[in-house]
């Protein structure tokens, strides 16, 4: 009996989680416009969804958005990992406090600092300006995600490589670089989710006419909601669903990665 | 010294991303039009269509917050059962939908709640007769617990994994019944997680305007959506920060609030 109801639970839950995002899965097949009745299979609605320039176009800017932002703040938070590193106790517990504040703010305040700041200065939002704050935003993940592994190699081995005559960049690249890089891979992936995720920062710091897929679907659902929307949510439900599969399961994947670290060291 | 250097860029970065606007904020939140010092931004708080939006994002927010924690919990119990660690595929079904996009997971609820939606297109054809779902606080709640829920979930799920099955069984060694053993032993021990399950449930259902905008139809107010009209719409940028501060000292205060709760807890346990 409580094993039963354990599993009625779940399928409950499974059910919640699930049933909406399979409702607009079903209607991007939807011969008709109308949302609660089915009327044919079609695929129309992914052809139309291909040709529409807005939906492309947002596509595209949420990709190189998120590329850019997540490879200069995994540059930026790499960088600052190793100096951190050097510093007093007491210097280190003051930046990484720092780091935290934008972690823990409310996205709508980032955001609206962000924007007062810049039109304060008097620079017009475009697409800078959200590069820049999701730059700001991406930073943090990275710096946790690689200061762990920091702290890991500690200073010895470092040490050791410039005692044997490595110059500093060299001893970097050899000694230090292989240790940290999972910290900066899972603190990339992080920061590319993040910015992809992102709505609220990006609403307030873009400028006119430039859209990612958060802000075009903000736009477009308040307007009235289009059947290539639904055909947009598959696709990006089908991307998640495999990227987090092949990340997570694909056999060998993980056993393929150890051997590739264990060849590394 | 020189490797010190290499955190110029992220420093700047610091203070030009993060500093500078914050104190922008405070800046414009304590002065007014003609550039003076001023409170009334933040005592604007008090008039009344402010104050309801406050309290109608308390209120909502915490119910959702509830509801949320009521559903993880017992999800995060009977998933630590299962026993299939944290990549089993069970864990993984219960936050992949974390990973959809936000405002499609929230289009997904408008699409189900409309007047001419799913649900009531299903309720009439089978005779029943429609009810009235979207732009209701119930469609804002819905909305909330449905894309806050896995980040609940996963804390939670997070630390009573980690709980030392041998730890239980030696309860009921000495002779714990199954309340007392959930009572003493695994709810102490899963403090934390309720605790950032807590907040990172609160904190975005506190200053939401997007669900509100979706589910609510801009009919229900919340303090996000008024910040965010004051900035959009309004241009009235000295009241918008004015209020964005109200609600970081609200959120402030409460999370002090919630991790006195966790010290509490703990200390009780050790």
């Amino acid at each position: 009996m409580k094993k039963f109801l354990e599993k009625f639970y779940l399928v409950l839950i499974f059910i919640f989680l699930y049933a909406p995002i399979l409702t607009l899965i079903v209607l991007s097949f939807n011969e008709s416009r109308s949302m609660g009745s089915w009327s044919g299979f079609t695929l129309k609605w992914y052809a139309a969804m291909l040709q529409d320039e807005t939906m492309m176009e947002a596509l595209k800017n949420t990709l190189v958005i998120a590329l850019v932002s997540a490879v200069t703040a995994t540059l930026i938070g790499t960088l600052a990992c190793v100096a951190i590193q050097k510093m007093k106790p007491g210097t280190r517990g003051v930046i990484l406090a720092l780091n935290q504040i934008p972690l823990l703010n409310a996205d709508i305040v980032t955001g609206i600092a962000l924007m007062l700041t810049f039109l304060a200065f008097g620079i017009s939002l475009n697409m800078g300006t959200v590069l820049f704050s999701h730059i700001t935003f991406c930073i943090p993940y990275v710096i946790l995600s690689v200061m762990p592994k920091m702290k890991q190699v500690g200073g010895y081995t470092y040490e050791a490589a410039l005692d044997l005559g490595a110059s500093p960049a060299y001893a970097f690249w050899k000694v230090i670089l292989p240790e940290i890089r999972p910290g900066m891979v899972s603190g990339f992936l992080m920061a590319f989710t993040m910015s992809v995720d992102d709505f609220i920062i990006t609403h307030f710091t873009r400028g006119a006419g430039i859209n990612t897929l958060s802000t075009m679907i903000y736009g477009q659902v308040r307007v009235g909601i289009r059947p290539s929307i639904y055909a947009l949510s598959t696709l990006v439900f089908g991307t998640v669903l495999i990227l987090l599969l092949i990340a997570n399961y694909l056999p060998g994947y993980r056993a393929r990665k150890k051997a590739r670290e264990e060849q590394m060291r | 010294m020189r490797r010190k250097l290499l955190s110029a860029p992220y420093l700047v970065w610091i203070l030009c991303g993060t500093l500078i606007p914050m104190a922008m904020v405070f800046y414009y939140g304590l002065t007014g039009d003609q550039g003076g010092f001023t409170l009334s931004n933040i005592a604007a708080i008090a008039e009344t269509g402010h104050a309801k939006a406050l309290w109608t994002s308390v209120l909502l927010s915490l119910v959702s917050t509830v509801i949320c924690l009521l559903l993880a919990y017992p999800l995060g119990l009977i998933l630590k059962k299962s026993g299939m660690g944290q990549k089993g595929l069970l864990v993984f079904l219960f936050v992949l939908p974390m990973w959809m996009n936000f405002l499609l997971r929230t289009m997904a609820w408008q699409v189900l709640l409309e007047k001419k939606g799913v649900i009531n297109t299903i309720l009439q054809s089978l005779g029943f007769s429609g009810l009235r779902l979207i732009n209701t606080p119930t469609a804002i709640v819905m909305g909330m617990v449905y894309d806050f829920l896995p980040f609940m979930v996963m804390p939670i799920y997070n630390v009573l994994a980690k709980i030392d099955d041998r730890v239980i069984e030696a309860a009921r060694d000495l002779g714990a019944n199954n309340f007392q053993v959930f009572r003493y032993i695994i709810l102490p021990l899963s403090v934390p997680g309720i605790v950032s399950g807590v907040t990172m449930v609160f904190v975005p259902a506190l200053t939401t305007f997007v669900i509100s905008n979706m589910l609510g139809g801009g009919k229900i107010l919340l303090i996000g959506n008024v910040i965010e009209q004051e900035f959009t719409v309004g241009n009235n940028w000295h009241l918008g920060a004015g209020l964005s501060l109200v609600m970081m000292i609200f959120i402030l205060v409460s999370m002090a609030f919630i991790a006195k709760f966790d010290k509490n807890g703990e200390g009780n346990t050790f």
